[in-house]
């Protein structure tokens, strides 16, 4: 066994190697916070390896696994059916993997492990793109965001995710974000008692990844949610959607997107592309939303 | 009566394996059909995990097996190579997973039959590797590779190789042995290194500097160097509980032969019939059977291998751009430095489903008798049209 030389207060130790202002460092302490010691973590190669240490030190005072990035469901579909076989039914198996390995090579692993109707926790911290190679652009990357494989800014739309996974119907999805630390820890608490697997999809803002200063990852992640860049809701059965913060007068996408460098080029048609997108996306939702009511 | 696929997925139940993960490739399917029966008739006490991918099934097992439970897949040609990723990571956790792989050529182009490209391809992959010459030793194998696997010294993965069709669905008279019997012989599963459990948390598979990544890998050398021994320890102890006996390597007719043909697989079958005609002829003629093709057994072949013989390797694959294919690579550099007597002659046969047909294995004992010798792979029984089938010309 490995021992832990300082120990923290939560469940993650002290040092993590991640750059300062980290969403995803944030994320993963509320996350563990409300889990619990009895829970087993999969993290694949990302900035969330990060916490699975290095050499013979860990971060994490909770059993774990890194697997490989596109396996993250998969390996904690084999762990859950294992402690099913040993009648261990308390033990809560989260996947904790980035956008990459979630919406792009993840997604097959993830649709069996949905399909199936595996008992897992699957939190999908998303940066919006693949920070731990170099910000490269993945399918979740959103619209004119410049990456070092989108250098002009990307051009297409990001994936709806929640989509993909709602159309599972699962018992439990919703999304979060940092900056609404409360209605994360809701959310991760009905995750874990969801009768059946659970999708967590919390935006993470990169400080690195996308140039803003790290002392304002809770404002861009604010931000992100009041212009409705990123939209709180929860997902249930894969049909009833429920809106959980509302914004009353959302602000203009711009102001979203002058705090961070990665949308520098984008010009005045541009934003108000984005906002134009942006607004069908958030209509969308609450017609859907509307629908459950 | 059962097929190679059926006393596979005998020896897995008697295994008591707790979780199932397969994806159906012909010629493997069977195995998995049969064992997501076995588990929804009861007859096998285990969590069946449907995947969608042979990819997923290896990970899952590699998941589940970190919990404590021996678990179960198989798999054939494509599907290995999509797991190849996977197989390495439960080699290098030391999770002694025990899979069927029924053999079968690697695409292009596409073909559905026996050949061992796919096997042979993850030689390196850190598994051990057993060929089955028939069912019976199918169903053997498998509780032998268990056994042996899981040893506190060895702890290596280990796949047990049955030729697709030849083997995997040929119908033979199968012992099967009784569960008390093989619960004796094979102990409650209990995770030996890493394991996954919240009162003794551990992260496993992290990001592993040079300073220890080199010894963790001689860590898998020295499993490999135990397995050795062990597997022979094993093999004996299945003799006495079972009554049949196997070895790494078998030597059939070899005291005094001149020519040996050495093979793996169903096709040993097929040469030992046909040593037996020269024999009869007064022609001194054997037959070497490996079946421990990973760890490969350097010190018996050196020891059965007769004096100033001629070898001859048949190969069913090939190692493109090597002088010959990998079992005659491993034979040569088991020889090489302390047998220089002996003169390897690389074969290549039976490839894409082609039946090992007596003349092909005749035209190599016959080159070998005559004494005719050639450095590079000899292809027997390839068609004359080799060089223009399917080949584009430009019509006028
Ligand atoms: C099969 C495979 N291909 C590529 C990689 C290289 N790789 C490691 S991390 C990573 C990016 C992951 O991005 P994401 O999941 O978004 O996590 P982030 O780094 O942004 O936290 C990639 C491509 C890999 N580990 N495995
Ligand atoms: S690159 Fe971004 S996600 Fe990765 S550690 Fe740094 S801030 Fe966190
Ligand atoms: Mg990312």
């Amino acid at each position: 066994m490995l021992t832990i030389k300082d120990p923290a207060r939560g469940l993650v130790g002290h040092g993590v190697s991640t750059c300062a202002g980290c969403g995803l460092e944030l994320a993963i302490r509320v996350i563990l916070d409300i889990l619990g010691e009895k829970t087993v973590i999969v993290i694949p190669p990302s900035c969330a390896a990060l916490f699975s240490g290095y050499g013979n030190e860990t971060t994490l005072g909770i059993p774990g696994i890194q697997g490989n990035l596109e396996n993250t469901a998969a390996v904690a579909a084999g762990i859950r059916a294992g402690f099913a076989h040993r009648g261990m039914t308390d033990i809560t198996v989260l996947g904790m993997a980035g956008d990459g390995g979630t919406v792009d090579i993840g997604l097959q692993a993830l649709s069996g492990a949905f399909e199936r109707g595996d008992k897992i926790l699957y939190v999908c911290y998303d940066n919006e793109a693949y920070m731990n190679t170099g910000i490269q652009a993945s399918s979740s990357t959103p619209l004119m965001a410049s990456t070092t494989t989108t250098p002009a800014g990307k051009l297409v739309n990001r994936k709806n995710m929640m989509q993909i996974v709602g159309a599972h119907g699962i018992p439990y999805a919703a999304t979060a974000s940092v900056g609404y630390i409360e209605d994360l820890r809701k959310k991760v608490a009905k995750a874990k008692d969801a009768d059946g697997p659970a999708f967590l999809h919390v935006h993470a803002p990169c400080p690195t990844g996308w140039g803003y200063a790290p002392a304002k990852t809770i404002e861009v992640a604010k931000l992100a949610v009041t212009t409705h860049c990123w939209n709180l809701y929860e997902m249930v059965n894969g049909k009833e959607i429920k809106i959980t913060k509302q914004i009353k007068k959302p602000a203009p996408v711009k102001d979203y997107l002058v705090l961070q460098k990665r949308f520098k080029g984008v010009t005045d048609e541009g934003a108000a592309e984005i906002q134009a997108q942006i607004d069908t996306e958030y209509a969308n939702l609450e017609r859907l939303a509307s629908l459950a009511e | 009566m059962l097929e190679g696929n059926g006393a596979a997925s005998e020896a897995m139940r008697l295994a008591r394996i707790g979780v199932v993960s397969a994806y159906p490739v012909t010629p493997q399917s069977p195995i998995a059909e049969v064992l997501s029966d076995y588990v929804s008739q009861g007859r096998l006490d285990a969590e069946y995990v449907r995947v969608e991918s042979e990819h997923s099934a290896m990970s899952v097992a590699i998941g589940a097996q970190l919990t404590g439970v021996r678990t179960g897949t198989a798999t054939s040609s494509v599907g290995l190579a999509l797991m190849f990723e996977m197989l390495g990571v439960a080699a290098g956790l030391r999770l002694p997973i025990v899979m069927p792989v029924v053999n079968r050529a690697l695409v292009s182009p596409w073909s559905l039959w026996c050949d061992h490209q796919d096997s042979m391809s993850v030689r390196d992959s850190g598994w051990m590797q057993f060929y089955a010459e028939d069912c019976q030793e199918v169903l053997d194998l498998i509780l032998i590779a268990y056994k042996a696997a899981e040893h506190a010294d060895v702890l290596l993965p280990t796949m047990v190789c049955m030729d697709g069709f030849f083997l995997s669905h040929m119908s033979q008279a199968v012992m099967v042995p009784d569960q008390e019997d093989v619960d004796a012989f094979l102990p409650f599963y209990e995770a030996k290194n890493l394991k996954l459990d919240p009162s003794d948390p551990m992260f496993i598979n992290n990001l592993t500097p040079s300073t220890e990544f080199m010894e963790m890998r001689y860590q898998q050398f020295e499993g490999f160097n135990n397995a050795s021994g062990i597997i022979k320890e094993t093999m004996a102890e299945f003799k006495n509980r079972f009554g049949r006996g196997y070895q790494p390597v078998e030597a059939y007719r070899c005291e005094d032969a001149e020519a040996v043909i050495i093979s793996l697989g169903s096709m040993s079958g097929t040469v030992k019939h046909i040593v037996d005609q020269y024999r009869e002829k007064g022609k001194k003629v054997g037959s070497i059977r490996i079946v421990c093709f990973r760890p490969f057994p350097t010190e018996d072949l050196l020891r059965i291998v007769p004096e100033n013989a001629h070898v001859g390797v048949l190969d069913r694959s090939m190692s493109l751009g090597a002088q010959a294919g990998p079992v005659c690579m491993e034979v040569r550099s088991a020889l090489s430095e302390r047998r220089p007597d002996v003169r390897v002659q690389p074969y290549v046969a039976g490839l894409g489903g082609r039946d090992l047909r007596p003349v092909a294995v005749t035209t190599a004992i016959d080159q070998m008798l005559e004494g005719t010798f050639n450095p590079a792979a000899q292809w027997l029984d390839v068609n004359e049209n080799a060089m223009t089938i399917r080949r584009y010309t430009e019509v006028a």
